[in-house]
């Protein structure tokens, strides 16, 4: 039996250490609050040759993206990181990536986008990335997001899915907040994830082009090769985190996990960090009797709508906490869901609870209200479809 | 290095392009692949010698090559070349970016800055057509100053583009990388040497290519290698080489030639009268000595 090495860190050092243990062979990265002390970190462990790799400092994030997908090209194993602005700086590269299919695995730490200047956490940065392309998973603590970079490489790599994958962690609430983590030995890791090997890359033996232009006579079908992986992903990552929780003793329920649903009156669906405060108000409403209920969304790309569509009728109300939103629409994860649940025969009503704008705290408080309301609507009150929950003024 | 014509190789890398008959682009990037070879992983941004030889499934470079963002030449170039030191091949191979001047001078200039103060292990030609000629002959920072382009028009008081050409070469000198250099197609063995002389350094490199465009400039596509030549002859091209910090000019002409027979033998010079001609050859001067001064001190 290896030792267990836990060790007390913040999400972005846990981030660190999930990178090490994946060992590419070329990171570029340009540093932007709150990822800063990730890239910091990545820099210390290459300094200190933890492993071989060749870290560019690049100078914006378009480069970054560009270097990414520049080596990955070339057969290796790539990193990046970023957040909000920088995210949106790279979106034409991401594009790149994602449509030549280089299984480039980034880390997003998800922050509110400008204007408003803001530097605090949000999901409006990914959710404008979210047709890039790219499988984006949330992750709720620094010990998942450790995970999640480790299977993230399993995933982007399948031969049969060859994506880039986003992984996102709320900026400052996982980012920069400490928690104990177990750091798993090198050897289960490279067990777990063999070197990247590839036939979709430029080779001396074998030369090609790449990321080549195709007109409208073929342009559809490379589009179908795209999204039939991305359908295949939903697949793959179920499967490596099922496989992951079998090596390593921890699995996060591939593309949703529920919390306390199987004989829940009201749920609320949410993405990232806010799921354990969403579970602590859980457990206290159902000492009061609220037969109530979280399921936390991990792969808003693929999104899970099999699983939606599969609700029927188990609940008789769904809220939808959105920390983010598509100005003269709703929050991105509310449309998405309904569309889902919308199947023959769905009676599920549902509500949209915008809140955690800008870094705002989502208090107990805000979530227990949100309940009273799914509670409400489903005894005939009228309630608003979205609302924004615990504004100063409206 | 010198250039021997005849040992030069047969093989051609590129061919079956689709630009357009005269264009000068080409005739850079073939010569420079004779003397660069098989080990060659180009990168070209969306320009013209894009369009023309990477549309599926008709590809015309034949050695590995890809394609990227119009701002990302450099940047893709330079994790192609890290990729490369990490797989223990990055001194048999050359990593060759090609982009026009509106992907170099203008949306691409960040990148290629930072490749180049990073001293990225890569090569990068510009061949400089002057203008967005890919989208239809738009105004770039590198349109000489009085040509007209569909986005500089020309009119009573309007001379075409009412400002001076960014001075690429200045630029990239200033980053005190190993090895820059300008060059023409009327030139072929200062080109190929120049060519020769970068594949053999480590580093950032980087040469500037005048590319004469019949269809951007309005002239017969035979004419495009006169075309440079003269432009050289008359001073508004320059060959120059930039190595361990010192500045050299590799043609002097003892006497410039009149700027007005280059520029009256293009369509998008036609407008201008001989008070431009005369400015243009003001501006002409002044950058020489700039050029003389640097030479001397540099």
């Amino acid at each position: 039996m290896t030792k267990i090495d836990k060790r007390f860190l913040s999400g972005n050092e846990a981030v660190a250490e999930g990178v090490r243990l994946c060992r590419p062979q070329v990171i570029a990265a340009y540093p932007i609050t709150p990822q800063t002390t990730l890239v910091e970190k990545l820099s210390e462990f290459v300094a200190d040759k933890e492993f071989p790799c060749e870290y560019m400092l690049v100078e914006s994030e378009h480069s970054a993206m560009a270097a990414t997908m520049g080596a990955s090209m070339m057969g290796v194993r790539t990193f990046t990181a970023t957040s909000s602005q920088g995210l949106l700086y790279m979106c034409e590269m991401l594009n790149f990536v994602s449509g030549s299919r280089f299984p480039v695995v980034m880390v997003n730490a998800n922050r509110s986008t400008a204007t408003p200047w803001n530097i605090f956490g949000d999901h409006r940065d990914a959710m404008a990335m979210r047709d890039s392309g790219w499988i984006q998973l949330y992750t709720e603590s620094g010990q998942e997001s450790m995970d999640t970079v480790i299977q993230a490489y399993r995933i982007a790599e399948d031969p049969r899915i060859l994506t880039p994958v986003m992984v996102n962690l709320d900026g400052f609430s996982l980012t920069h907040t400490y928690d104990l983590v177990e750091v798993p030995d090198q050897e289960v890791v490279d067990r777990f994830l063999p070197a990247y090997q590839t036939d979709n890359k430029l080779d001396l033996k074998n030369p090609k082009s790449q990321c080549i232009s195709i007109g409208p006579d073929f342009h559809t079908e490379i589009r179908l090769q795209q999204q039939d992986a991305m359908d295949m992903a939903k697949k793959v990552i179920a499967d490596v985190d099922a496989q992951f929780g079998k090596e390593f003793g921890r699995s996060y329920g591939g593309l949703v996990q529920e919390y306390r649903c199987d004989d829940a009156d009201y749920v609320l669906v949410v993405l990232g960090s806010v799921a354990g405060v969403a579970r602590t108000v859980v457990d206290e409403l159902r000492k009061q009797g609220e037969k109530v209920g979280v399921i936390r969304v991990r792969s808003l790309r693929p999104f899970p709508n099999e699983y939606f569509a599969s609700l029927k009728n188990r609940f008789k109300a769904l809220g939808v906490l959105d920390r983010n939103l598509s100005f003269g629409n709703q929050g991105g994860v509310y449309t998405e869901t309904k569309a889902a649940l919308f199947t023959p025969g769905n009676m599920i009503q549902t509500l949209n609870f915008i809140a955690g704008l800008g870094g705002r705290d989502i208090t107990k408080v805000n979530i227990a209200e949100m309940f009273s309301k799914l509670k409400a609507v489903s005894e005939g009150e009228a309630e608003n479809e979205m609302q924004f929950i615990g504004l100063r003024w409206s | 290095m010198a250039i021997k014509f005849n040992e030069l190789t047969d093989q051609e890398l590129l061919y079956g392009q689709k630009t357009c008959p005269g264009c000068a682009a080409p005739i850079a990037v073939r010569l420079a692949l004779k003397v660069l070879g098989e080990n060659t992983f180009t990168c070209l941004p969306a320009c013209c010698m894009c369009a023309t030889t990477s549309v599926y499934p008709q590809m015309s470079f034949f050695i590995n090559n890809t394609t990227t963002a119009f701002p990302a030449t450099a940047s893709t170039c330079a994790g192609m070349a890290a990729a490369a030191k990490m797989l223990g091949i990055e001194d048999d191979v050359t990593i060759l970016g090609i982009a026009g001047d509106g992907g170099t001078t203008d949306i691409g200039l960040q990148a290629l800055s930072g490749a180049c103060e990073r001293n990225d292990n890569i090569l990068y030609l510009c061949y400089d057509n002057e203008a967005y000629m890919n989208t239809g002959i738009q105004r770039s920072g590198s349109t000489p100053y009085g040509a007209w382009t569909t986005t500089s028009p020309t009119n009573e008081e309007v001379v075409g583009k009412n400002v001076v050409k960014k001075n690429l070469f200045d630029i990239i000198c200033a980053h005190r990388i190993p090895y820059a250099a300008t060059a023409s197609v009327a030139y072929p063995r200062d080109l190929l040497e120049k060519i020769a002389k970068a594949k053999d350094i480590k580093g950032a490199r980087f040469i500037h290519i005048q590319a004469p465009c019949p269809t951007g400039w309005g002239y017969k596509p035979e004419l495009t290698v006169d075309l440079a030549k003269m432009a050289v002859e008359n001073g508004l091209w320059t060959l120059a080489e930039y190595q361990n910090g010192k500045l050299t000019v590799n043609v002097k002409p003892k006497t410039f030639k009149p700027v007005k027979a280059y520029l009256s033998a293009q369509r998008r010079f036609r407008h201008l009268k001989e008070e431009d001609f005369a400015e243009i050859e003001k501006q002409r001067d002044q950058e020489w000595e700039l050029l003389r001064r640097k030479e001397n001190e540099l």
